[in-house]
């Protein structure tokens, strides 16, 4: 049912470049500290979910994705490029979204944050209003267009956060914890939007239901991949070493 | 706090350009410093009352919210000058500033915060000669004026956490989870800022050992 919406939505609007990211041999530290130790994977899929206890390397992994972190060795190619040197052509492809959106919402009100991205892209301002506006619609946001942000519910930052991504129409998008912060009617309005998205998704999530339909999901443990597969076992495997 | 207080509402006060507000803002500041008439001011304060209420259709709620937190420091000021020097004095100070601050609120309330950057990186424009860039300029402000009732917020759920637990006036006490908490947040809008295509040429030397951990 779920891939059945999105499938819809993909066919609607004319199928979105498949994208694929290669991790080769990647290890990342911070300072002393290791927190990931040859990674080798590719992913090509459209959904894939990502999960591990707290500082089990799963948000530098997302972070790998987009070149919002340089592996310390190894390299990230996105269709390719290599993410330490092609960033920007990166970025272009892979959107990301951050655990708290109010570190990601960068202007006092809806609509001119959601603008912020396109202005960054040298978009015209004619297409740049076009593409405000629908996407504010899309997303249930349009009534709130010239609201301050701050005053937003905690869902309602969220949505602006995703919009404020996806206005900039990437090939990917990447969720860090997107749900972690909200109530329960809001994680799964939020599962809803990324369920209907024409893009390729990785969603790092503690939230194991929001990973229903995917095609893939990652085990991470103590900054390696232990677990890699299809999600009714992979799942099943890590919640069996959890008890 | 409402720092962001743009009231969309379809008025030729709405529609005016953004400089222009600024500049006759600038002007009427000057003016009412360099006219010491009370009859003067009174009327710049009913002029500024009739643009924002009348012209503009401005809620009352609106320009009262921007006036209460200068209240204390205006009746403070016409105490002062009734002490020190008489009531015609202190009138007349405190009108000035109220005429000031409403008309203030009255070109907030009808220009986008995007407007008024963009009418500051105009005037900076002539600054990049010197290395300035001007868009950085206009990012600060929209910025600051995004995080300034953020931080606020944050300020107050410390309060709110420390009170719980029995501390009461600790203002001190609030400042290091603060910082702590701003600089989490600091570094989080670093990358957000990147990921949303606002980042400087790419140095991935900063990042492979400059980067927090998340």
């Amino acid at each position: 049912m779920r891939w059945g919406r999105r499938a819809a939505a993909v066919a609607e609007a004319g199928a979105l470049p498949r994208t694929s990211i290669e991790l080769r041999d990647v290890s990342h530290s911070y300072g002393d500290r290791a927190v990931l130790h040859d990674v080798t994977l590719r992913l090509g899929e459209a959904r894939v979910g990502v999960v591990g206890a707290n500082g089990s390397g799963k948000s530098t992994f997302a972070r790998l994705l987009n070149g919002l972190v340089i592996p310390s060795a190894g390299s990230v190619l996105v269709d390719g490029l290599d993410t330490r040197t092609r960033l920007r052509e990166v970025r272009r492809r892979v959107g990301f979204v951050f655990q708290d959106p109010d570190a990601q919402i960068v202007h006092p009100t809806v609509a001119e944050d959601v603008e912020f991205g396109l202005t960054n892209l040298g978009v015209d301002a004619d297409e740049r209003a076009r593409r405000v506006d629908d996407v504010l619609t899309r997303y249930g946001l349009a009534g709130h267009r010239d609201h301050p942000a701050h005053l937003l519910s905690g869902g309602q930052k969220q949505l602006l956060a995703i919009a404020g991504v996806l206005v900039m129409r990437p090939q990917r998008v990447v969720f860090d914890e997107p749900t972690t912060l909200l109530d329960l009617a809001n994680t799964r309005r939020i599962a809803r939007v990324i369920d209907e998205l024409e893009q390729d998704v990785v969603v790092v999530t503690h939230h194991l239901d929001l990973l229903t339909g995917f095609d893939r999901v990652l085990v991470f443990e103590d900054g390696r991949v232990a677990a890699d597969g299809a999600p009714a076992e992979t799942l099943r495997w890590y919640v069996d070493r959890l008890s | 706090m409402t720092l962001a207080l743009y009231v969309p509402v379809a008025s030729p006060v709405h529609r005016a350009p953004a400089g222009l507000k600024l500049a006759l803002l600038a002007g009427l500041g000057a003016g009412l410093f360099l006219v010491p008439d009370l009859a003067v001011v009174l009327g710049a304060l009913a002029a500024v009352l009739g643009i924002g209420l009348g012209v503009a259709r401005l809620p009352v709620r609106a320009l009262v919210a921007q006036v209460r937190p200068v209240w204390p420091w205006l009746a403070v000021l016409l105490a002062f000058h009734l002490v020190v020097t008489d009531w015609h004095t202190g009138t007349l100070a405190v009108a000035r500033l109220l005429t000031l601050v409403l008309a203030a609120a009255v070109v907030t309330a009808t220009t986008r915060v995007t407007a008024l950057v963009a009418v500051v990186e105009w005037l900076v424009r002539p600054l990049a000669v010197v290395g300035v860039r001007p868009a950085r300029v206009g990012l600060v402000i929209a910025m600051t004026l995004r995080f300034v009732p953020l931080i606020a917020e944050r300020a107050q759920r410390i309060r709110e956490a420390q009170a719980a637990r029995g501390a009461t006036g600790m203002r001190l006490g609030m400042l290091v989870p603060l910082l702590v908490q701003v600089l989490r947040l600091a570094a989080t809008l670093g990358e957000a800022l990147d990921a949303r295509g606002a980042d400087a040429p790419a140095s991935p030397a900063r990042r492979r050992t400059g980067a927090a951990a998340p």
